[in-house]
């Protein structure tokens, strides 16, 4: 079925609200902290109070006698069971085919620890207070090492790992630097930019926590974790952590209280508690405090970039030259390498017809967390640069914001950029448009005046983004250093009484899943969304999957589930013609009813599927009975979520308070099957982007590295009055290699704002000669900005 | 210590140490897990409980000041039957929650904010809801379900 076809479905576009939201809105749903198994003893973890230090010795004397004690674990407990370390999923290498530097990821501390919250100890106990109480009588003598949190300081530093001297991980670089150099050398104006990717803490509202089990009878292990992607989970620890037979091990990942991220990694913590479930034969849950979570969860961004724009007299981009400095942090999480660069720096050509882009990455070890993907996951790192560059571009040769960006717009499909990728579709002019009459920026002056009259000064900003989602061709991606498939399963079981239970890979944590995938299928098979369920997060009931991060999951995994249709579809038809006495090319499915094309002869899908377990009157010499299909799907290319956003702020210049007056979204994000959820994504992803760019702001002390913003009332969280209503539209070119025409949006919010308010607030602040404005423009920053450019 | 309360409309007697807080009362020993934890600051609000009809972050109460008083959880806000109080139909109809864990804490805070303001702009909503975080909704939904709640509160009262 074609993406066209596919639209004119009945529940396609509907705003149906939420399978999902009783058990939500009643107490009902059931996190992993909320799951108490038989017996279940509790884990406490003893983590570094130092940011680099040497461990000379551990006594757990104290703590092993301590009441209800049952078990202290250590990094040599871990060592003499040949417990591996964490794995990164992507290879990154550097220019000259060199590989990245991989030191190891221990689970618990080998000799030393790395960044304030790395794990030493495990105490088990029989009660949580208990063990928090035993895990202060852990005895640890720490040797203090000098630390650095900085990026830019990282060369100088103390090394953190011996194979990595330098505290270099990896360089990598991609375009042509002789074109580019050439371009800037013909340029008739160049725009330089430097600028700060602020590091965040993701923050999903549930904080991590795992159950660890084991059966002994059956030698089968059991992990429940609120995870994103079960999995990949179950497989990194299986077959590169612990050695376990893959079909041993079931991962469950249940309700899950938000992830934009943070949970798609294999974690120190859920292999602790998986080793150790069949050491001690209990069951062991663990759940973080939200302190825990602040230093442990992996962070997100902490870039520092230097980027140069090449035009020509009338503004056309030439040419693009980046450097950006990249925190990793103490270890390579997951997909940590991925990060800055293959989802960084391909998307560097942006909504633009820039002929030449050369693009070179340094990426370092620092004494912090681990950095990965929050949210966006380098697309808003790179969107940020880009679109602050582009809009200084405007003020210095005269442009307007939104001319700039409409003279150098991509305007025919498919497009090669020069960093890789190739956009299948889009309008990006049409976007652009469609963003000044939502924000009526024609009224922007008299609104500017408004302002003045009451002292106050008004700046618009804009931010045209583009974000590669549904990640993505296997075979590219391996080519790209992926250490795994990144295709997607769905499994579609058609009960004898014509209902529907889904099985998908994809995992929802709040995006909706249970709904949107239920609606699709609803629409394929001609029956109402109440007579499909959707089971996901589980690897004893799921066949496969590859989880939820990047939007992929409608792209990917709803295409899985597509195709399984179509061989229900197929089977279906079959059994339809052997029980209408016709060819099987002559029968049509439509609206639930299988038709004898140029007939009256028609038999309902629950006929059908009655009689493919009831196979009384049955082709059983050609057909199998049972009406049970998987598909698993690959992509053939990513997808192109691109929207144009436009901010206005209002800044108070003797307090330096800015005030988000009006924002507007206009995004394309393909065919849409629920526009309500596809709202609330964007909703969210707003407020996070609007987050970083005004309030949110992760801070190692420089000296003592210590995490200073370790808690909600130091990390600045976006709170309901921090953010105005939103302006939304959506306009539709539907991707062109699905057959869904989904594009995705779950991140499109987050990458597309921080650019559209920084570059408003900066647009306030220009009459008074400020220039520049890193996130997140606090009222601190912003008057002392102010200050600074009287003198 | 022996604590007596109400919780959901039926007594109960709770022996627990002195120390408990009142949200380990009610997830631990009451098994009324729809109240979450998601801070150790009293930040969040994911929490929230109805205390004596006040809302309460219950992370920051002690069980033992608890004591004699009467608890309304999320579980005990629908009808015996499963039909949702309008503030929890307004939030499904608003699409107000996204992941739900906030969701619970959110909805006890916004029956509150609506008996106390029945009347309250949607600036006062988002001020009011200052002590309740939620990170995946961008609170626009919620704005929208607590103004929408309320007004079907006021109509059933």
């Amino acid at each position: 079925m074609g993406a066209s076809d596919f639209t004119k479905l009945p529940h396609i576009g509907e705003a149906l609200k939420r399978k999902e939201d009783y058990r939500y809105l009643t107490g009902g749903g059931q996190y992993t902290d909320d799951i108490t198994l038989a017996a279940q003893c509790h884990a406490v973890f003893v983590r570094s109070p130092h940011a680099h230090a040497r461990i000379k010795s551990i006594d757990l004397a104290k703590a092993k006698a301590a009441p209800g004690v049952i078990e202290v674990y250590i990094g040599e407990d871990v060592a003499a069971d040949k417990i591996g370390g964490l794995p990164c999923g992507w290879l990154i290498n550097n220019p000259d085919g060199s590989p990245m530097k991989e030191p190891p990821h221990p689970i618990l501390a080998q000799g030393k620890v790395r960044y304030v919250g790395d794990h030493v100890a495990m105490v088990v106990a029989q009660t949580q207070e208990q063990a928090r109480n035993a895990a202060e009588l852990v005895e640890v003598d720490y040797e203090v090492l000098p630390s650095v949190v900085r990026v830019t300081e990282a060369a100088k530093a103390e090394a953190l790992h011996e194979q990595a001297p330098d505290n270099h991980c990896y360089k990598w670089a991609i375009g042509d630097k002789g074109q580019v150099d050439a371009a800037f050398a013909q340029a008739a104006h160049v725009t330089r930019l430097d600028l700060v990717n602020n590091r965040l803490i993701p923050n999903a509202m549930e904080p991590r926590a795992a159950i660890g089990s084991y059966s002994r009878a059956t030698e089968e292990y059991t992990l429940y974790v609120s995870n994103q992607n079960p999995h990949v989970e179950r497989l990194l620890m299986t077959a590169f952590v612990m050695g376990l037979p893959e079909h041993k091990v079931r991962v469950i990942a249940p309700d899950v209280g938000g992830g934009f991220g943070s949970k798609i990694y294999l974690y120190a913590e859920d292999v602790c508690l998986t080793w150790a479930a069949k050491k001690l034969n209990r069951n062991i849950k663990w759940t973080a405090e939200r302190s825990e979570s602040f230093v442990s969860d992996a962070h997100g961004r902490d870039h520092v970039s230097h980027a140069e724009m090449a035009m020509d007299k009338d503004g056309k981009f030439l040419a693009l030259r980046v450097h950006t400095h990249a925190n990793l942090g103490a270890y390579l999480s997951t997909f940590a390498t991925a990060v800055p660069t293959i989802l960084y720096a391909t998307l560097l050509a942006g909504q633009y017809a820039t002929p030449q882009i050369y693009v070179e990455v340094d990426a370092w070890f620092t004494n912090t967390a681990p950095v990965d993907a929050y949210r966006g996951a380098g697309r808003p790192e790179a969107t940020y640069l880009l679109e602050r560059l582009v809009t200084r571009a405007a003020w210095e040769t005269g442009l307007g914001q939104d001319e700039i960006r409409r003279r150098n717009m991509i305007t025919s499909f498919p497009y090669q950029t020069p960093v890789a990728l190739q956009y299948d579709t889009g309008d990006f002019p049409a976007l652009l448009e469609r963003s000044n009459e939502l924000a009526e920026v024609a009224g922007f002056a008299q609104r500017k005046a408004a302002s003045e009259a009451k002292g106050l000064l008004r700046g618009i900003g804009y931010s045209s983004y583009i974000e590669a989602c549904g990640i993505a061709p296997s075979n590219i991606a391996g080519a790209l250093g992926a250490r795994a498939g990144l295709f997607e399963c769905g499994e579609i079981r058609v009960h004898p009484t014509g209902s529907v239970t889904v099985f998908t890979g994809s995992h929802s944590h709040g995006q909706g899943h249970e709904t949107t995938f239920a609606q699709v299928v609803a629409a394929r098979l001609g029956i109402s969304p109440d007579q499909v369920d959707v089971v996901h997060g589980d690897t004893g009931r799921v066949p496969f999957g590859m989880g939820t991060y990047g939007s992929r999951s409608l792209a990917v995994g709803g295409t899985a589930i597509m195709k399984a249709l179509d061989k229900i579809e197929a089977k279906a038809k079959k059994i339809a013609a052997h029980l209408m006495e016709a060819s099987d090319a002559d029968i049509d499915f439509v609206g639930g009813e299988f038709v004898v094309r140029g007939t009256d002869k028609k038999i309902a899908f629950g006929q059908v599927a009655l009689t493919a377990y009831v196979p009384h009157n049955y082709p059983l010499d050609k057909l199998e009975p049972g009406l049970n299909e998987t598909a698993f799907y690959d992509p053939t290319n990513f997808t192109f979520p691109a929207g144009t956003y436009i901010c206005e702020v209002e800044v108070d210049p003797a307090t330096g308070v800015v005030r988000l007056d009006r924002f507007t979204a206009v995004d394309d994000f393909g065919n849409i099957i629920n526009p309500m959820i596809v709202e609330g994504q964007v909703h969210g992803g707003l407020v996070q982007g609007i987050g970083q760019a005004l309030l949110e702001n992760c801070i190692y002390d420089p000296e003592s590295g210590q995490l200073l913003t370790g808690s909600f009332m130091d990390y600045a969280m976006p709170r309901a009055g921090d953010v105005p209503n939103f302006q939304l539209d959506t306009l539709v070119t539907p991707c062109t290699h699905n057959p869904l025409g989904a594009k995705g949006c779950g991140e499109a919010g987050a990458i597309g704002s921080p650019p559209a308010v920084i570059n408003a607030v900066l647009d306030a602040l220009r009459p008074l000669g400020v220039k520049d404005m890193d996130m997140p423009a606090t009222p601190a920053r912003v008057w002392e900005a102010i200050e600074a450019a009287k003198h | 210590m022996q604590v007596e309360l109400k919780v959901n409309g039926k007594s109960q007697q709770v022996d627990v140490p002195s120390h408990t807080l009142l949200v380990q009362l009610i997830r631990e020993k009451l098994q009324l897990t729809g109240t979450h934890v998601g801070c150790d600051t009293a930040q969040c609000g994911a929490c929230t409980v109805l205390m004596n009809g006040r809302a309460v972050k219950s992370c920051n109460v002690l069980a033992a000041q608890a004591s004699g008083a009467e608890i309304t959880t999320i579980e005990g806000l629908a009808q015996p039957d499963g039909t949702m109080h309008p503030m929890q139909a307004a939030f499904k109809d608003c699409h107000g929650l996204q992941c739900g864990f906030c969701t619970t804490g959110m909805v006890m805070s916004a029956v509150d904010l609506c008996h106390k303001h029945p009347n309250a702009s949607e600036g006062e909503i988002r001020d009011l809801l200052e002590g309740n975080i939620c990170r995946c909704t961008g609170y626009q939904n919620i704005v929208k379900a607590v103004q929408q709640g309320g007004q079907a509160m006021k109509a059933a009262a």
